[in-house]
């Protein structure tokens, strides 16, 4: 019997595994236990929660590798960790580490401006961001096996995924009622792969798993993003900067099993003190976007 | 003959197992909420990360329900995550879970997602020749206690798959190979009731 690593549906499966939960960013061993105990299903490790990467400005990189070995250590589910994108060096000390997933993500100053990394030359799993169903099949074409629809990073601000999610979802609606002659065009369009657009139509959905980011600050919040089709969500700033951060925490992963469920939403929606300050995203200067990072 | 067959929906790859259920033409319910559990023919326990399940077992009600719907004889099958929940020991799981099935459970115990693996795997019981088994971050039995057997193994001997009367617990995920084989399988191993059924608290 031969054992074989690193496969497709080992990297999109652990995805899948994470589906319905909430991934939660985390700076420190102890954020790392308190968001575990919370029912986080992953933590994303990384230095400074978009907030104050959006506060400090100046360069953000990769992690420092001490301070994702300790987090790692300190709990038993899935960490992942922050690459620039098209940094590819980083993707491979993160590999190295035994990281479980890689976020090649618009959240650090991105290393290349035109190229991606290419992600089918790794074992480890990567996720990506997207803004739209062109964005995400492109970064699935180079080998993401699982996708997050961007938002606004460090905002608190749901505007932008929604807009994000929406789009997405829009754009798997149109091609599922477009005939398959048309597909050709639509992909040069999309500028996205033809067999992944031809994918996307016959099973109307993204060919992997899709969560949520950027803006997500309240269970409401997490519940509208499942409402619009996510997968699960992931959660940056929302938690670590509210008033209670391990009351938040549990309460989003609450929010995200039951989002159908208003009555169990109001409940849990309840006494959780003053979520993150926030920042109304159409108050900012484009140039301080992260979403418009990717290519 | 159709059934109608639960799917525990509080984490996990739940939809997967539904869709191969649905294609199989069964009834399939997300269950949320242990009231639900009443009227299944079968429940399964899914993938998904184990102490977020566990967390959600408990802050939800279903601890009791959930020992309750396997003390009742009908089929109840846990794949990756739910085969941790439904062992009577785990290690490294700091919550308890169903604890109903005399295996003990490894958690992670083949390292971090880069030792993910696949491999064809024959289980007892099973026609049609092995299956193509996906572990993911992936749990091994390392122990069977009777009434509970192994059912498959790895070469080395390592423990993937056990069953106990209406209990089956696997350590690999058959919801995402396209082969149906195992969950046809599953939906037969139904016994008596091995005790009163109990009645489900709402």
């Amino acid at each position: 019997m031969t054992q074989t690593t690193g496969t497709w549906a080992v990297k999109v499966g652990l995805a899948q595994m994470l589906k319905g939960g909430v991934i939660m960013d985390v700076v420190t061993p102890e954020h790392a236990k308190i968001a575990e105990e919370a029912g986080a299903c992953a933590v994303m490790a990384l230095e400074r929660v978009p907030s104050d990467i959006r506060k400090d400005g100046g360069v953000a990189r990769m992690s420092d590798p001490e301070m994702i070995q300790g987090i790692i250590e300190a709990v038993t589910i899935p960490v992942m960790a922050k690459a620039r994108i098209g940094h590819f060096v980083e993707a491979d000390i993160l590999q190295a580490l035994g990281i479980d997933y890689i976020d090649e993500s618009e959240v650090l100053t991105p290393a290349d401006e035109t190229h991606h990394i290419d992600k089918h030359a790794f074992k480890v799993p990567f996720v990506c961001g997207c803004r739209n169903l062109g964005e995400a099949l492109r970064r699935i074409g180079e080998g993401a096996a699982m996708i997050r629809t961007k938002g606004e990073a460090g905002t608190g601000d749901i505007v932008e995924a929604v807009r994000h999610m929406r789009a997405v979802q829009d754009e798997i609606r149109r091609l599922q009622n477009m005939p398959d002659d048309e597909l050709y065009t639509v992909a040069k369009e999309l500028q996205a792969p033809l067999h992944l657009v031809q994918q996307v139509k016959k099973e109307g959905r993204l060919p992997v798993v899709n969560f949520a980011a950027g803006g997500v600050a309240t269970p409401a919040d997490a519940a509208l993003m499942m409402r619009l089709g996510a997968d699960g969500v992931f959660v940056g700033s929302g938690i670590f900067k509210s008033e209670n951060p391990p009351l938040v925490a549990k309460a989003i992963v609450e929010a995200t099993t039951h989002y159908q469920d208003p009555e169990v939403l109001a409940r849990i929606s309840t006494g959780l003190g003053k979520a993150m300050p926030g920042l109304s995203v159409a108050s900012l200067p484009k140039e301080q976007l992260m979403a418009g990072r990717g290519w | 003959m159709k059934k109608r067959v639960g799917v525990l929906a509080l984490q996990g790859d739940f939809r997967e197992h539904r869709e191969v259920l649905e294609s199989l033409g069964h009834e399939v319910r997300e269950i949320r909420k242990p009231a639900q559990l009443e009227d299944l023919d079968a429940l399964i326990i899914p993938g998904g990360e184990s102490t977020t399940i566990a967390r959600l077992i408990i802050s939800n009600g279903f601890q009791q329900p959930l020992r309750d719907f396997c003390a009742s004889g009908r089929p109840t099958w846990g794949t990756c995550a739910g085969a941790i929940l439904l062992a009577k020991e785990v290690d490294n799981l700091d919550r308890p879970g169903i604890e109903t099935m005399h295996i003990a459970v490894h958690r992670n115990a083949f390292g971090r997602q880069v030792d993910s693996f696949e491999a064809d795997l024959n289980v007892r019981g099973l026609e049609g020749g092995p299956v193509r088994a996906v572990f993911i971050r992936a749990p091994l039995i390392q122990r069977v206690d009777p009434p509970a057997e192994a059912i498959a193994t790895l070469d080395d001997g390592t423990i993937v798959a056990a069953r106990e009367e209406n209990l089956l617990a696997i350590s690999f995920h058959p919801e995402l190979t396209g082969d149906s084989r195992l969950h046809e399988f599953f939906l037969t191993i139904g016994t008596p009731a091995r005790e009163p059924a109990v009645e489900v608290a709402g």
